[in-house]
């Protein structure tokens, strides 16, 4: 049997999460059991049966309307205790690394965090994942009765969801009540009209080269007419030209998009760690030197402030936007 | 007030890290103080400046990482703490934990344990989870900003920077939680801090003073590798911004990426 933790915001099922439950139906260990926690959670606990769940436990209940770590972690620690899976899934995001730590501790268990690759072997799981600030890939295995892994956004691929599908589902009560759990989460201020970097499909991200603050204007321009996540290298952000939730690089997030557009980033290496796995990079840069030509796919040699708008003109063309 | 850090050193994040043909990881510059970590230092400094009491540095490693909790001295921390033993060699990240939360709890009176977001080497964070747990503490990951702390009352207030957003959560001390780099402006040590740090004298506890058996490691690294050379030579184009812009554009259509 294999447990996958998952995530849901604004009552979808996070894609991360899709990835994981993707990629717990191919391993051949059983059973999938998607655990769905929550308020109101009926539409996820849908989801994870149309994305591969073979049953579903669902915890319902006011008290995990927001995520919290202590309720959550008792609750996956609980329902390993009762149905003994062999191993429990989760995607590599803030929450799922808090609660599968957490719970690691509590079981005893050997975690594997935030992995690109994974099989299991001889009945243990064996993974590939970043290490040294994504510049060198290490095959780690786990050993013990249960073994656990978190696994990093887009490195696998969700099922086509099958509407058809359903299955059994496990109601499990809470194990702490509102006056045990000693945090809070007095507000949420949800990050408005800009999609996630690290889910991302397309990345346009600014470097050094955009001058200023305005800079950004012609970047964030491609990137709404691609769709496409707002990115920064950190000289930007420590310049305080744009916040840094933007960063991408050693110090900022780890990214895998399809295509990756680096106007103006000269491509320290500080930087390529956190971008050399997309699959296409594109680089447009003054500096024909530029390190980020040496790991590009394709390339301009010019000036961002005359390409990145000719390069927007040209895909609301192409697009038809 | 006492606060509590974890640090260690790890390679710079400038160095040129590789793996040899004998499947030995190195490095070209020495190691320096996680780069995460000198923003947990920093703000166990500030803490201290805001509320006094104490500021502590701690490791669970080999002697090279007397380093980090030297730079940690040398910018404030009142003392260092270094937890070694062989049974450690070779540890999984439950058994780092298992020794962090132990000594944590010898030191008695901790309120707040920071660490940095993660560590740069094994590049995760799962032990300040892990660590939490152990205590029986709140853990509070991806904190951005530490809005209210209050020692007396034992309570923090702190931002959150998730995946969708901001959240701000409050949570009851002790607690521990992960920083993020905007939560401040790291302080770097002085001549005399430097000096002052060079001649103290750093505690090592073994497990045994810990009274505790971290038992089996359960996940091994089997072997390290270098990163595959990304395809071959870059594609330029060139001709007016137009043209340009034009052919790059059907190429990436071409290649389905949009």
């Amino acid at each position: 049997m294999i447990f996958v933790w998952t995530e849901h915001f604004d009552d979808k099922l996070a894609q991360a999460s899709r990835e994981a439950l993707g990629k717990a139906t191919k391993l051949g260990a059983g059973e999938v059991v998607a655990l769905v926690f929550g308020e109101n959670v009926d539409d996820i606990v849908k989801q994870s049966f149309h994305y591969g769940a073979d049953k579903v436990i669902k915890a319902d209940d006011a008290t995990l309307a927001n995520f919290r770590a202590e309720p959550y972690v008792a609750l996956l620690v609980k329902a390993a205790q009762e149905h003994n899976p062999n191993y429990i899934l989760a995607a590599s995001t803030a929450r799922g690394r808090e609660v599968m730590g957490g719970a690691s501790m509590d079981l005893d268990a050997g975690l594997i965090s935030d992995v690109n690759e994974l099989e299991i072997e001889g009945g243990n799981l064996k993974a590939v994942r970043p290490v040294y600030s994504g510049k060198v890939l290490a095959t780690e295995t786990a050993s013990g009765d249960l073994q656990m892994a978190t696994l990093r956004s887009r490195a696998f691929t969700p099922n086509e969801p099958d509407e058809s599908r359903s299955g059994e589902v496990i109601e499990l009560a809470p194990v702490l009540s509102e006056a045990d759990i000693t945090s809070k989460v007095e507000s949420f201020e949800e990050a408005k009209g800009s999609v996630s970097l690290t889910d991302a499909a397309i990345i346009v991200s600014g470097g050094r080269g955009v001058g200023g603050p305005d800079g950004f204007d012609p970047v964030r321009e491609l990137a709404e007419v691609l769709g496409a996540a707002l990115g920064a290298s950190r000289a930007t952000v420590d310049a305080g030209w744009i916040p840094y939730e933007h960063q991408v690089g050693q110090t900022g997030k780890v990214v895998s998009p399809d295509l990756y557009i680096a106007a103006g980033i000269s491509g320290a290496i500080q930087h390529q760690a956190g971008m050399r796995t997309a699959k296409v990079i594109v680089a447009i840069n003054k500096d024909p030197e530029a390190p980020i030509f040496g790991l590009a796919t394709y390339g301009i040699v010019g000036d961002l402030f005359q390409y990145v708008p000719a390069l927007t003109k040209a895909f609301k063309e192409r697009l038809g936007k | 007030m006492h606060v509590v850090v974890c640090t260690k050193v790890t390679p710079d994040t400038a160095a040129k890290v590789s793996v040899n043909d004998a499947g030995v990881v190195g490095w070209s510059e020495a190691p320096v103080i996680n780069p995460w970590d000198e923003y947990a230092v920093t703000e166990a400094v500030l803490l201290k400046g805001d509320h006094g009491g104490q500021a502590t540095v701690m490791t669970v490693g080999k002697q090279e990482h007397e380093e980090a909790l030297k730079q940690g001295l040398a910018i404030g921390c009142d003392q260092a703490i270094r937890v070694w033993d062989d049974a450690l060699e070779g540890h999984d990240n439950l058994q780092y934990s298992k020794a962090a939360a132990a000594a944590i709890e010898k030191l008695g009176d901790v309120d707040l344990v920071i660490f940095g977001k993660e560590f740069a080497d094994t590049q995760t964070d799962q032990y300040v989870y892990q660590v939490a747990r152990k205590l029986g503490w709140t853990s509070l990951g991806a904190v951005a900003k530490i809005l209210e702390i209050d020692f007396n009352a034992s309570t923090i207030k702190v931002e959150r920077l998730l995946e969708q957003g901001k959240a701000v959560v409050s949570a009851k001390l002790p607690a521990v939680i992960a920083v993020l780099k905007d939560i401040n402006e790291p302080k770097y040590p002085s001549f005399m801090g430097i000096r002052k740090a060079a001649k103290a004298e750093i505690p090592v506890w073994n497990l045994g003073e810990l009274g505790i058996d971290v038992g089996e490691p359960k996940t091994k690294v089997a072997q390290y590798k270098n990163l595959p050379v990304r395809g071959s030579q870059v594609q330029l184009f060139d001709g007016t911004p137009e043209e340009a812009a034009a052919k790059l554009a059907d190429k990436l259509i071409e290649e389905k990426v949009i």
